[in-house]
């Protein structure tokens, strides 16, 4: 069993938490990810490392609520305990070498790009970071963000607080003004990956996508989690959990990971109404 | 006496009944059955039927106590060389080990010995209530990567010598193959886990949720934690595709990721957390144990139509001759001398959004024949030109074997592995590595649960006698 040590409800939909798991604080890097079960028979997830403490032997995970195990999970309160917590898995995110970088975030993606800015940050580059949320309402860790970054934008798609647009908006804006990144890092929403390659592409600064697709077992067993690279016009099919979850946007095939993220579409949606049917009878 | 020349049948469920249900199929021998087939055994003095055990189970010894109805006796018997007897004796393959050298086999049918071997492990799983006697520690610690059969084999045998025997596994629950590859109808999950209880309480520890070469390494094993050997139980790793076109469309799945969904995470319940695609048509490709696991789960899960396609002949086919046979008996289709070529999906050039787009709708094969014999002696298929059909399926599941998984081979500085990924190891299971041990399908790729408990045994020896002379 593993205590959740802290619990904070960053916006209407997204909870951060920090549980006792010494052994994956000890080696988590950002990048990485772990995969938990809430209870005994619960589904195995994963979620990336949104931050670590060695010291406390804490590992930091902000999620969206968004199924039925994200439900159940975000019902526990500090003290609690959850069932499952394995990690790190996963490849860690490169920094080396990199003197000037472009952190892309969406919607509860940027939990996940924090960490990543966090460590360029400390790695001595010069950090730029773009955030975008649907509204105002949903903005999360706008003051972490800040005090990694050199250059912080923060958008809203409603324009609702800061700047009205998407996160490509400014991105080309930068790079059609002679930015030039050494890499463009971009975690969020697949349809915003896809439209960061794009906008990139034409400058050719490379772009490493964070992808987060279906799991089980996280350690290569499974395949679940496959997606296929265009490399040099031969199809070469990776495993997120091993070989990932960065990849080199210009080779990932986001159409078909968009539709492989949606194989379960109809039964989550079951699943999540029975979770909170269960939490409210209580 | 006159000899009986036939096996006593052992007791199944209807395939019709169990088609639908995922009990477990062979319901086990009665006691005056057990004792009967017992006495088919000759007792001869040569124990050909010993040499065929890859852990040399003292065969007649517990048969004999069979006859004389002390089954508990037969029970101690067999775990004397057997950390796993109710496993074993439920999916080993004793048609090609024990029982072909069977001396009674030569005129008559072998004595039943895995059917005996099961009976043996169920009585004294029902019947004896005393935890095994803990042995007196001697000291020393090792640990062990995987909680497969090769690693609770290596966990139990070192126990048993008084070692400070620890298991790291990578997912939730204990038993690697045995929970998330072995169908429940074959290996109820409940048996795996009380032989795990009895290895416990010989004082294994199992540390869940530790993936050896993330969480831990071999090193920090080694040098931090001190461990003074470590054996290398990890399984078979990356599952294999074909690299077809179509591969990634919704609704194929390796054979792998449809059995844990259906058995570690319990797919198959009422009220499961797991998706999973059921119902439908299915077509399974692969002819080894693993497809007929999946293919017959599928059916379970409540497939209208499950097809087995093979690219040789039934002959050439690789799985267990009994699996196939229940499989055919429970209606699986075998489609043989085919090879898929491509997988086809749904796709609506109107509407991009349609939900339907992306899932499987069928798979594109090719007829096969059987050409001039390979290296191994297996005749080569051959695609017959122009003779592509197409099949209407939902699901297709991958069951064309692993390749080894490169975890521990990445963050284990001077572990040598073949190319094939496989770790290389010596005939005592050393590495390359003093004292790392390996074995399993981590050594030989995709093989079978007693294969992988002979090499758990044998360096299990090993490790004793490299502590020991340090």
């Amino acid at each position: 069993m593993y205590k959740i040590a802290s619990k904070k409800v960053l916006n209407s939909a997204v909870v951060q938490m920090e549980i006792e798991a010494p052994l994956v604080a000890r080696k988590a890097k950002a990048g990485q990810f772990i995969i938990l079960r809430v209870n005994e028979d619960g589904e195995r997830i994963p979620l990336t490392i949104a931050g670590y403490d060695r010291e406390a032997g804490t590992v930091k995970i902000i999620f969206q609520v968004v199924g039925a195990t994200t439900t159940l999970l975000s019902a526990k309160e500090a003290g609690d305990t959850i069932s499952d917590f394995v990690g790190p898995l996963g490849v860690a995110t490169e920094t080396e070498g990199v003197k000037k970088v472009c952190i892309v975030g969406g919607g509860v993606g940027c939990a996940i790009a924090l960490p990543v800015a966090q460590a360029f940050h400390e790695a001595g580059a010069e950090v730029t970071s773009i955030v975008g949320f649907r509204n105002k309402d949903i903005v999360i860790l706008e003051d972490d963000f800040k005090a990694c970054s050199d250059n912080l934008v923060v958008m809203t798609d409603d324009g609702s607080y800061a700047r009205h647009g998407n996160v490509t908006v400014p991105l080309k804006e930068m790079l059609e003004g002679g930015e030039k990144f050494d890499k463009i890092i971009t975690i969020g929403p697949l349809i915003m990956m896809k439209f960061v390659v794009l906008t990139a592409k034409p400058f050719g600064t490379p772009v490493v996508v964070s992808m987060n697709p279906v799991m089980v077992d996280g350690t290569g067993m499974c395949g679940g989690c496959r997606l296929t690279l265009n490399r040099n016009g031969e199809k070469i099919t990776k495993f997120a959990c091993v070989d990932g979850p960065d990849f080199d946007g210009y080779e990932v095939d986001f159409d078909e990971a968009m539709s492989r993220n949606r194989i379960y579409a109809d039964f989550e949606a079951r699943a999540r109404e029975e979770a909170c049917n269960l939490l409210k009878q209580g | 006496m006159a000899v009986v020349p036939k096996k006593n049948e052992m007791p199944t469920q209807a395939p019709e009944v169990r088609a639908h249900n995922f009990e477990e199929v062979a319901t086990g021998y009665p006691v005056e059955i057990a004792v009967a087939e017992a006495n088919r055994c000759l007792n001869c003095p040569k124990k050909p039927c010993v040499n065929g055990c890859p852990v040399n189970i003292n065969i007649p010894g517990f048969i004999t106590k069979i006859k004389e109805q002390d089954f508990e006796g037969a029970y101690q018997i067999i775990s004397m060389d057997s950390s796993l007897p109710a496993v074993c004796g439920r999916v080993c393959p004793q048609e090609t080990q024990c029982e072909s050298l069977c001396t009674l086999g030569v005129k008559f049918e072998p004595v039943g010995i895995g059917r005996l071997e099961r009976f043996v492990a169920d009585y004294h799983n029902a019947n004896c209530k005393d935890a095994p006697v803990k042995p007196e520690s001697n000291g020393h610690k090792v640990a062990i990567v995987g909680s497969g059969p090769s690693g609770l084999t290596c966990a139990g045998d070192l126990a048993k010598l008084g070692y400070d025997v620890t298991v790291y596994e990578a997912f939730h629950v204990a038993g690697g193959v045995l929970v998330y590859g072995i169908p429940e109808f074959r290996l109820p999950k409940s048996i795996v886990a009380k032989e795990i209880e009895t290895l416990k309480a010989l004082g294994v520890k199992v540390e869940t949720n530790v993936v050896i070469g993330k969480t831990l390494t071999i090193d920090e094993l080694i040098d931090e934690m001190g461990f003074e050997a470590v054996f290398v139980g990890s399984g078979a790793g990356l599952p294999n595709f074909m690299n077809i076109p179509g591969e990634s469309l919704k609704g194929v799945y390796s054979a792998n990721e449809f059995l844990t969904r259906t058995n570690l995470m319990k797919a198959y319940r009422d009220n499961t957390t797991t998706p999973i695609m059921k119902g439908g048509k299915v077509a399974v490709v692969g002819g080894g144990n693993v497809a007929m696991d999946a293919a017959r789960t599928a059916l379970r899960l409540g497939a209208e139509h499950v097809y087995i396609v093979y690219r040789r002949s039934l002959e050439e086919l690789p799985a267990r001759k009994e699996e196939v046979e229940h499989a055919m008996e429970e209606g699986i289709d075998f489609k043989l001398l085919n090879n898929p070529v491509e997988v086809l999906g749904y796709n609506n050039p109107e509407d991009p959004r349609d939900p339907k787009n992306g899932f499987v709708t069928g798979i594109r094969c090719i007829q096969m024949e059987l050409g001039e014999p390979d290296a191994k002696g297996r005749r080569r298929p051959v695609a017959i030109p122009g003779s592509e059909f197409e099949m209407d399926v939902d699901t297709v599941v991958i069951a064309i074997g692993t390749s080894p998984n490169p975890l521990i081979k990445s963050t284990t500085e001077g572990l040598e592995v073949n190319k094939y990924g496989g770790i290389i190891v010596n005939e005592d299971g050393l590495t390359s590595r003093t004292g790392v041990y390996a074995g399993g399908d981590a050594v030989t790729g995709a093989a079978t649960v007693i294969t992988a408990m002979g090499a758990g045994k044998t360096a299990a020896k090993a490790i004793d006698e490299y502590i020991k002379n340090k």
